[in-house]
């Protein structure tokens, strides 16, 4: 998950306008700016690395995280997911797709007002399990899969 | 700009159902155009929902999120006349916002 | 004869008519897992059914509306005018319940009209717009969507629950029914291919996806309905006008002309076909 106090310290007084004025000055890239995205996660070409980066530590399985998605997608490029979170306290949701080349695809947090539940569509390149990683407010971790078959479909219509 | 979010919250007591469809090519840097020529990756990173000028929601998203995206969520402790303002950034820098007023639901 | 199976026709097509195969026959290749059986094949069928309609709850296609309904309303072109008095055929500017009584009969041209065929004859007439140029880029490609796509979405979405009811009243509507049902069932090309080859039967498909009889009443509103459509691949709003050409050349057919004659006809044989059913507008395709 996204480490929340580095967030909480970039939304400080000051910090919209330092960054600002590093962006307008040429020494920041867009993407440098946004320091609460996880590269190394994004960036992770396998699922046990994305979690280290996510710092995700002995996620625990479980029964209580539902995913909702197809067991066959019709297209790849567009799977709906729908995950409902039932753990006391969720406080993150994250999502990876295994065998997708960088698999962390995203993750939603919930922490501050939201139920916990998120829909997301993502792409999927070859069969995979979508798994899912919860984060609690006690510091712990949950996670669950879903296989989801994706086709070579017919000719669109 | 991009084009405009298209919003929709349905209210179920006090929370609000929300779906948002964004208009982005969600490039993933691997497609290749008409011509032969890569298309360089371009993608929304972040996206950050706000209920009345609170967070609510907030979100790190890859490049493997589908074209022209669409989220759902539900936010707590939401009443007809809320303002709900969604903002989503990109890999180059380029933001969206919209928002919308809550309907009694 | 087997021509090299480039495309997926042309593969599924051999592969329609060799399924099903029996059990015995399958397990003499070794490892290979035995073909599904229908009630597996319709399983599959109902699970795309099931998120396609997810799909469609939060439709893409909903963002080329919008740009649609601007356009429609934008003074535009060499003349400077808007679309809003362009006649869909329930009068000038009238765009709800348009749609779904389209292809019609226009008198100011003494010809039937499909609905991507009047906008675009609304372009040039009202805005000076020249048909070669809208002709020279009809389809969407990732980076741009044609005009004439988004207006259609739009015209298409303002008869969303509607009930279909395009008319054969005129003598020309009911010829044009005519040459339509003839282009349907006319075989040609290098795969001697009729559109029936593939939709006039009961029971086929292409791969995972069933191809529906468009020749029956219950199974014709699959021609009409969710079009014009979000295409998941390429994410890309493609209208009837593109469907039809796709075919086409699948078939191997020659090109036909963007919004013209030949497709005019086929699109009325189609749409008269499910008369009768709700359109619930623009949709997602695959």
């Amino acid at each position: 998950m996204t480490d929340l106090s580095r967030r909480a310290a970039l939304k400080g007084a000051g910090a919209g306008t330092l960054l600002a004025a590093a962006m307008a000055a040429g020494l920041l890239r867009p993407s440098d700016a946004l320091a609460d995205w996880n590269k190394g996660a994004f960036e992770a070409k396998t699922v046990s690395d994305a979690l280290k980066s996510l710092k995700v530590v002995s996620p625990a399985e479980t029964k209580d995280i539902a995913i909702k998605a197809p067991d066959i997608a019709e297209n790849g490029a567009v799977v709906p997911i729908e995950i409902q979170s039932n753990i006391p306290g969720t406080k993150s949701i994250a999502v990876l797709i295994e065998k997708n080349p960088f698999p962390y695809a995203g993750s939603f947090d919930v922490s501050q007002g939201a139920m916990p539940f998120v829909a997301l569509r993502v792409k999927i390149g070859e069969s995979s399990n979508v798994r899912v990683v919860v984060a609690t407010a006690d510091g712990r971790f949950y996670t669950a899969v879903k296989e989801v078959k994706v086709t070579i479909g017919g000719c669109g219509g | 700009m991009a084009d405009p979010m298209r919003i929709r919250a349905r209210l179920e007591g006090d929370v609000a159902d929300v779906r948002v469809l964004m208009a982005h090519p969600m490039e993933t840097g691997q497609r290749k155009d008409a011509a032969g020529n890569v298309v360089p990756l371009h993608f929304i990173q972040t996206i950050t929902a706000h209920l009345n000028g609170k967070p609510v929601f907030q979100a790190e998203v890859s490049q493997a999120i589908s074209r022209n995206p669409v989220f759902g969520f539900k936010v707590k402790g939401a009443k007809a006349g809320d303002k709900l303002t969604i903002t989503w950034i990109d890999n180059k820098g380029d933001k969206r916002t919209d928002e919308m007023t809550l309907a009694a639901g | 004869m087997k021509r090299a199976l480039t495309l997926c026709v042309a593969a599924t097509f051999a592969a329609a008519t060799a399924f099903p195969q029996p059990a015995a026959a399958q397990s003499k290749a070794g490892a290979a897992k035995p073909p599904p059986t229908a009630v597996e094949r319709d399983a599959v069928t109902a699970e795309f059914e099931k998120f396609r309609e997810v799909l469609e709850d939060a439709n893409p296609a909903e963002l080329f509306e919008a740009k649609g309904e601007e356009l429609w309303k934008a003074r535009r072109g060499p003349n400077n005018a808007s679309l809003e008095r362009c006649d869909l055929g329930l009068g000038p500017g009238v765009v709800k319940g348009a749609y779904v009584h389209l292809p019609r009969y226009f008198a100011d041209v003494d010809k039937v009209m499909d609905a991507e065929r009047r906008i675009v004859h609304c372009m040039t007439t009202l805005q000076g717009f020249k048909l070669e140029e809208l002709a020279k880029r009809p389809f969407s490609t990732a980076n741009a969507t044609p005009d004439p796509v988004a207006l259609v979405t739009y015209v298409a979405g303002q008869s969303r629950g509607m009930k279909i009811a395009v008319p054969q009243k005129h003598p020309k509507e009911r010829a044009t029914f005519e040459v339509g049902r003839e282009i349907f069932f006319y075989r040609a090309g290098s795969y001697d291919f009729s559109c029936a080859s593939c939709h006039g039967e009961d029971g086929k498909r292409i791969r995972t996806q069933q191809l529906p009889n468009f020749t029956k009443a219950d199974q014709a509103i699959r021609a009409y309905q969710g079009w014009p459509g979000y295409r998941l691949t390429g994410g890309v709003m493609h209208t009837l006008q593109w469907r039809l050409w796709d075919c086409f050349r699948q078939q191997r057919f020659p090109e036909p002309g963007y919004v013209s004659d030949s497709l005019t006809a086929l699109l009325t044989y189609l749409a008269v076909n499910a008369n009768g059913q709700v359109y619930k507008g623009p949709g997602i395709k695959r």
